[in-house]
């Protein structure tokens, strides 16, 4: 077993509507070792959220309340959404 | 001025914020709320956002269209319970000839649709409830080829 401390990372999760109700909640927090990108904190996602499996595996995704890519890099405190398809305008 | 708003639409509003003297044409488009989706009958809906996203897109949005065209451009969102035949989204584009105008406002709504979180909960005529997802099959159709629903 390594004495290293592992270096993790904390993201603030938000969901919105079909996700949301999938999984009975809009927000929630995962921690994931670094360095991590969006796409390990969706796998986290659908791993720990309620009904997280029915989630797709390559949504839509934000950081930081930008559109982002799946192999983005993600850092301590930031803001991951998971987005359904969108249906404004 | 936030783009997104509780409160009915006044198109009127928009329009007397891109008009001017030198403003030769004003392009305006409206979406409103219709009563029927994929063949079912509609009986109202609800829009959320992921708000501070939605609101910082549409601002994105609206300033690339003023750099893109000479033209001044307007837009509003609405959220929150809407009725058959409320007013959605209203884009008002203003320019001195009206070749930009039309395109700058073309160009507001297909980003908009394509960008912006913003999310549709139906009501139908049997009582069930549906979020509106504009990538299945069903829907399709009516996506522009030239705007596809991934990132770049």
């Amino acid at each position: 077993m390594s004495t290293a401390a592992t270096i993790s990372l904390r993201v603030r999760v938000l969901l919105f509507a079909s996700y949301a109700d999938l999984a009975g909640s809009g927000e929630l927090e995962v921690t994931t070792a670094a360095p991590a990108t969006v796409a390990d904190v969706v796998r986290r996602v659908r791993d720990l959220a309620p009904g997280g499996d029915r989630m797709p595996p390559r949504p839509l995704v934000a950081r930081n309340q930008v559109h982002a890519h799946l192999d983005d890099p993600v850092h301590d405190g930031d803001e991951v959404a998971i987005l359904p398809p969108m249906a404004g305008g | 001025m936030s783009l997104l708003t509780r409160d009915p639409i006044e198109l009127e509003r928009l329009i007397a914020r891109v008009g001017g003297p030198g403003r030769g044409g004003i392009a305006t488009f409206l979406g409103i709320v219709r009563d029927h989706q994929d063949g079912r009958t509609v009986t109202g809906l609800e829009y959320s956002a992921y708000e501070p996203m939605a609101e910082a897109e549409c601002a994105r949005i609206v300033a690339e269209a003023a750099a893109r065209w000479p033209a001044s451009v307007a837009l509003e969102h609405r959220l929150g319970r809407l009725a058959i035949g409320d007013i959605a989204v209203a884009i008002a584009a203003a320019a001195d000839h009206r070749a930009a105008a039309f395109e700058a406002c073309r160009y507001v709504i297909e980003q908009v649709k394509r960008r912006v979180p913003i999310w549709k909960r139906e009501d139908y005529a049997d009582g069930s409830t549906g979020w509106v997802d504009p990538t299945r099959p069903e829907a399709r159709l009516e996506a522009s080829p030239e705007h596809p629903l991934h990132h770049d």
